[in-house]
């Protein structure tokens, strides 16, 4: 089983947000990059499919040179090849283009993603990718067996879980429950002398165009104080929140 | 050229989310100069539809659609919003409608935009404001592409009454094959959700063991909010990760969110942001979670808690 782990490199969860440039870009000045969170779960797991059932493990980004020390993390966790589209993508449907290309090229059988990156939070390059590479697609996926070419997984939905069955080949929207947050793994001195041997190809980009454009960020106007109400006198927040915010 | 609105159901009825982006659609479709028209799979009664706005519905009736599946669901939609020429579709964000929108947007060569929270604030260019970097900022993005779709944040809109005479029509798409096939769904019919909640009580790791959740299932229970916690509770395996609201776990974007034994971590404080109205119960002063919250107390849960459910009985008792 050949599978392809799509990383994104993210900001860390931790980070101050701002933006330069009149607004228009995200302010990496003191910034910590990482592997998307959503994106971790999925990669352990194929690591486990790796060990267990002697898949092979490839990892992706579509980015910049900047993003190879996030990629070179994942080498160092375990991955084989990395793959490094060489473009700043301007959307998600842009990205997904990409990543169509590499997953034809590539002949890969299972593509684990993100539900999600936690920057940009757009939820959809998994859903196009599948769409593009006419493959079946789970996300929010918190649980997933592949026996063969059969494939078991569960979803996340509103208010519970559901069960499918589907068939390779599969993209994956993961997400936290596909390991748990316990089984991530900090590479080892090991794992990371080794990632610096393991091949890094970087590919031209196609002609692919993006459908949407940035124009520019916004940050939440400043919160009020918060009013405290006394632990003795519930009346009051009771009053507070019916009569002033009107919630209940 | 209408604007199509996918309006949501579940075993019949509409969910909340529905009428909202009805409401949205409705918003969206006077500053286009145009109508709009709403499509339903398997929902027994559209009437309230017409209330939001929408002059016509399509119904699309399909015993292969009773159960969810993305791909099949797309398919339809899109159908539909070619019959009717339409130039923006607009979707929820429930998990459902998350799920469908990007195979969606490849259908119909459509730019999607997700996290919407505004109406456009341009049409041309297209342009509509989300939220990024988890409800940190947000990101003013414009659609180049003929079709455009939007996807709604919950609960950023609200309702809007906007009378119509709506028009119903049976619309029959053809459904594709599909390799996804749903085994068995695990839902707490009595329970309800994180999504569709208009009000969350949430706990975390000050409430010291799961044996105490009790009151907070009760508080719950009280004013009729879905239960959620913080993650260090699900990765302790104290609640189950359905549970777990933040940056890594499920938004919250309810009218109102309390947060009892939170200290509030950036990661959570962002996946909640999208709340209206934010209570802490914390015995610690400097929990950042003050900083984030409309109203506080300061004190222990175990007294708090208790003495806010007997208040908040009289207080429904009262008004009801």
């Amino acid at each position: 089983m050949k599978i392809l782990v799509c990383i994104s490199h993210v900001p860390d969860t931790t980070s101050k947000i701002n933006f330069t440039d009149g607004d228009t870009k995200f302010d990496t000045n003191g910034v910590q990059f990482v592997i998307n969170p959503n994106d971790e779960f999925g990669l352990t797991r194929a690591m486990w499919f790796k060990e267990k059932q002697g898949a092979s493990v490839d990892v992706v980004n579509v980015g910049g040179a900047e993003t190879e020390s996030t990629l070179r993390k994942a080498l160092a966790i375990g991955a084989d090849n990395a793959i490094r589209v060489n473009t700043e993508a301007k959307d998600g449907f842009q990205v997904a283009k990409e990543l169509a290309k590499v997953v034809k090229d590539g002949g890969y059988d299972l593509v684990i993603a993100g539900r999600e990156s936690i920057d940009y939070n757009g939820a959809m390059v998994p859903g196009m990718l599948a769409e593009l590479t006419d493959a079946n697609f789970v996300t929010n996926c918190i649980s997933l067996e592949i026996d063969g070419t059969n494939v078991k997984a569960v979803r996340e939905i509103d208010g519970g879980k559901e069960t499918v069955a589907t068939s390779l080949p599969l993209v994956i929207g993961g997400q936290k429950g596909l390991v748990e947050e316990s089984d991530l793994r900090i590479p080892n001195m090991r794992g990371i002398m080794m990632a610096r041997k393991k091949p890094l190809t970087v590919l031209d980009p196609s002609s692919a165009t993006q459908e949407t454009n940035s124009l520019s960020f916004e940050k939440p106007a400043p919160k009020g104080a918060v009013k405290l109400v006394d632990a003795d006198n519930l009346d009051e927040l009771i009053n507070l929140l019916h009569n002033e915010a009107k919630v209940i | 050229m209408s604007v199509l609105v996918y309006t949501e159901s579940e075993n019949g009825k509409f969910k909340k989310t529905a009428l909202e982006v009805a409401s949205y659609a409705k918003a969206v479709a006077s500053k286009l100069g145009t109508t709009v028209t709403a499509v339903t799979i398997n929902a027994e009664d559209t009437s309230a539809l017409a209330t939001y706005g929408v002059d016509k519905v399509l119904n699309i009736f399909n015993t292969e659609l009773d159960v969810f599946n993305a791909k099949s669901y797309a398919s339809a939609i899109a159908q539909a919003a070619k019959q009717e020429d339409a130039k923006v579709v607009v979707v929820s964000q429930t998990a459902d409608s998350k799920y469908l929108a990007p195979i969606l947007a490849i259908n119909l060569e459509a730019g999607y935009v997700s996290n919407v929270v505004e109406t456009p604030s341009n049409t041309t260019p297209f342009t509509v404001k989300r939220t990024a970097f988890t409800n940190k900022a947000f990101n003013n993005t414009s659609i180049n592409t003929d079709v455009k779709i939007i996807g709604l944040s919950n609960n950023a809109y609200g309702l809007v009454e906007n009378t119509a005479s709506a028009t119903k029509e049976d619309f029959a798409p053809s459904l594709p094959t599909n390799g996804v096939k749903v085994e068995s769904v695990d839902k707490a019919s009595n329970k309800v959700s994180i999504a569709d909640a208009e009000v969350v009580v949430s706990a975390g790791r000050g409430l010291k063991g799961p044996e105490n959740w009790g009151m907070i299932e009760e508080l719950a229970d009280v004013l009729g909010a879905a239960t959620a916690c913080s993650k260090p509770v699900s990765d302790l395996g104290w609640r189950p990760h359905g549970e777990h609201v933040g940056q890594t776990g499920k938004p919250v974007a309810s009218n109102l969110y309390i947060a009892i034994g939170i200290s509030g971590a950036i990661q959570h404080l962002a996946g909640i942001s999208a709340s209206k109205v934010k209570v802490v119960v914390n015995t610690d002063p400097e929990a950042p979670f003050f900083k984030a919250a409309d109203y506080g107390v300061v004190g222990d849960a175990f007294n708090v808690v208790p003495q806010l459910i007997e208040k908040l009985k009289a207080f429904k008792a009262a008004n009801a």
